[in-house]
């Protein structure tokens, strides 16, 4: 403590330019191979602009309560089936801030389909607004709503309504949280499953190394969709939809883990041999010590990339799977159950805003390649 | 020498059959209940007499009655033996013969996706690596992003909006509704290759766009090696240089991965046909796992699997023919 009040005292009287120039000069020998990797990735332009897409992506979905004008299963009863909502800013030419014009309904004397047309009523719109109440993270009770009409009731749908009247903005957002969160908690599982039978089978070799690998041939010749769905089917029908997720979770890693393994597998065997290897067992230390403390960080990098790799490649497994009826299931919201309302082609050509979370799906996945590339650019610095 | 390796290689794919069925028989097992009482409770709620002769001799013909692996054993034997896959609950005909009516139209268009996907990604690849950051280049790769970041179901939705509001036509099925019934003729072949067109550019696309990447890089990477650059010092002319070693050697991982688009390619085809309501597998497969008529779908499975197996196998007999290293064993892997 007393140390680095010293250190920090002494560098803000000290010349700061000069300091500054030398510490740039002589950084790139001292610098760790994680500021490198940084330094590697932030030339990688496309990564750079895919980053904070996905943290916005990220912290809209997981503040989705908080961003969403209204609440996933709010139905506007008069509003079924309603067109996204124009944000206007000039009235008149008069710069008046943002409002919308309220929609009435009636009917389309020629197809009798029911159409909505703009009326002349003014419904400003403004930040932070009272809304719906809800629960935050399901803890703190609160009704304020990042955007939205400013006085509650209004009428506001950013991405049009379903055939039940809900938003599908919202909507999308909700789905968000589930469809993303999923892709992070597979991972994790992935991640576990393929690190230890990575690991093991590398590090043991022979009979142990022959079992994982020939799990992993005959994971990989089995074609990876029909095989999720025959083993989502396999779950009980009457599952809660909490379980349902987790399972499914798990169902994904356990198709999923063998591109990781074989990266972990080959990176060790590549280091086992390695004089520090063999030093830190001469001196006693256990198998996974020896994994885990000595091994792994050499090829950490490697499993990073490994894993950003598949995020999109679940994102997509997900939604297709849930799209097609046998992931998740109805009550949970996700990307993929949301596209079910656009099956038929009369659905599509009439309503297409309902297509929008697909928008959602195809960005998400689009940034994480981009990041993804940047960092398999970046995962090894000494290159 | 390449006959030793080609059987060497397929002795060492029996192991790896056997595992797969393993698998596939326990996912058959996976859901609750016996198949006998399913069976019953089915022809009861579509209101069928339940035969009680055929349950017994059901029982017999595929040991129901007898522990869990002498199960597996009289189902691999009927496979094997007779090409008896089990019946279906949902259809209640037999696997087989549900598996012969729509089956070659997925194999079909998998493979003739295969041939398209290569046949496009090669050139494209080669184009994008000689010409490396020029417009086209810059072109292709955005191309391919959007190509790896649209799943199948959405770009065939988004292909038969279009194709319904721009044409109003309904390309859904492999045939128009005056064909469907209709015997084979050149009328019906014509009438069918927009449809399957359709189906092999939207599967194709996402795998097409992942060659092209792999393409580039591979050929970039060959591309900088110091023959090639002693090549050209030489003065030798560029599309000979280009032709004789680089591309041959870009070329030879993409082989060796035949066998592992294949199940990529199925995967995409199922979810493709879904949509687009093909005459093949894919939505039978996917009513059959939501009815959990599980010999049905894991036959499919099996099929598919086996498929991928011979697929790989055929990929190293391809690349021991192309690439002389391995043909004579001085390359191991």
């Amino acid at each position: 403590m007393t140390a680095d009040a010293t250190l920090g005292g002494k560098s803000t009287r000290g010349p700061l330019l000069g300091g500054g120039r030398r510490k740039a000069r002589s950084s790139y020998e001292v610098a760790s191979q994680w500021r490198l990797m940084w330094w590697k990735f932030r030339k990688h332009r496309m990564a750079m602009a895919a980053l904070p897409i996905i943290c916005i992506m990220y912290l809209l979905t997981m503040c989705c309560e908080f961003f969403a004008p209204t609440l996933p299963l709010t139905r506007f009863k008069s509003h079924k089936d309603c067109p996204p909502t124009a944000i206007h800013l000039f009235r008149e030419g008069e710069f008046i801030g943002p409002y919308i014009l309220r929609k009435d309904s009636g009917m389309d004397p020629v197809t009798y389909r029911r159409v909505f047309v703009d009326t002349d009523e003014v419904v400003k719109m403004g930040f932070f607004v009272h809304g719906e109440p809800y629960k935050m993270w399901n803890l703190i009770p609160t009704d304020i709503h990042f955007f939205g009409p400013v006085e509650s009731g209004g009428e506001f749908f950013l991405m049009g309504t379903d055939s039940l009247g809900r938003d599908v903005f919202t909507r999308a957002l909700y789905g968000g949280r589930v469809s993303l969160s999923f892709a992070v908690v597979s991972i994790f599982f992935t991640f576990v499953i393929g690190l230890t039978l990575g690991g093991l089978s590398g590090y043991m070799g022979g009979f142990v190394d022959g079992i994982v690998q020939r799990a992993i041939d005959v994971i990989m010749s089995i074609p990876g969709i029909p095989l999720w769905m025959a083993l989502a089917a396999a779950l009980p029908k009457d599952m809660s939809s909490y379980t349902r997720y987790l399972f499914m979770c798990v169902i994904m890693s356990l198709v999923g883990w063998t591109g990781l393994g074989r990266v972990v597998r080959g990176k060790i065997l590549s280091v086992r041999e390695e004089e520090f290897v063999t030093a830190a067992r001469l001196s006693g230390a256990t198998h996974g010590r020896v994994i885990f403390k000595h091994m792994i960080p050499m090829f950490m990098s490697y499993i990073i990339v490994s894993i950003t790799g598949s995020i999109p490649a679940t994102i997509l497994g997900e939604t297709s799977l849930s799209f097609l009826g046998l992931g998740l299931q109805a009550p949970t919201i996700s990307w993929g159950t949301l596209l079910q309302d656009c099956q038929t082609i009369e659905a599509i050509a009439q309503q297409p805003w309902k297509m929008f979370p697909a928008l959602f799906i195809v960005v998400t996945v689009l940034m994480f390649n981009f990041a993804g590339d940047g960092l398999r650019d970046a995962a090894d610095p000494y290159k | 020498m390449l006959l030793g390796y080609i059987a060497k290689r397929a002795l060492k794919l029996i192991p790896l059959l056997l595992a797969i069925s393993v698998v596939i028989f326990i996912i058959i097992q996976l859901p609750p209940g016996d198949y006998i009482t399913n069976y019953i409770i089915q022809q009861q709620n579509s209101g069928l007499e339940v035969n009680q002769s055929s349950i017994i001799s059901m029982t017999k013909r595929y040991g129901l009655d007898q522990p869990v692996y002498l199960q597996y054993f009289y189902w691999i034997k009927n496979i094997v033996t007779r090409g008896d896959f089990g019946q279906s609950m949902q259809w209640t005909q037999p696997v087989s013969q549900l598996l012969s009516e729509r089956l070659p139209a997925t194999i079909l268009i998998a493979l003739l996706t295969l041939c398209v996907t290569w046949g496009v990604s090669i050139p494209i690849g080669i184009y994008s690596a000689t010409h490396q950051y020029s417009v086209g280049d810059y072109f292709i790769i955005f191309i391919g992003f959007i190509g790896l970041a649209v799943p199948g179901f959405l770009l065939a939705m988004c292909a038969v909006y279009f194709i319904f509001t721009h044409t109003g036509q309904s390309l859904t099925g492999l045939f128009s509704s005056a064909y469907v019934n209709a015997p084979w003729s050149v009328a019906k072949v014509v009438d069918m290759l927009p449809r399957l067109g359709l189906v092999v550019f939207i599967v194709g696309l996402s795998q097409t766009a992942g060659l092209v990447r792999q393409m580039r890089a591979m050929l970039l990477d060959e591309l900088q090696k110091q023959y090639v650059i002693t090549a050209r010092a030489k003065g030798l002319e560029e599309r000979r240089l280009l032709w004789k070693y680089p591309i041959r050697m870009a070329i030879n991982p993409m082989i060796s991965t035949i066998g592992w688009i294949l199940p990529g390619l199925i995967s995409g085809e199922m979810v493709v046909s879904i949509i687009l309501s093909m005459p093949t597998m894919g939505p039978v497969v996917r009513r059959a796992l939501i009815a959990q008529d599980m010999y049905l779908a894991g036959s499919f499975l099996l099929i598919v699997s086996v498929l991928t197996v011979v697929g790989t196998l055929l990929s190293d007999i391809l690349l021991a023919v192309v690439d002389p290293r391995i043909r004579f064993g001085g390359v191991t892997e």
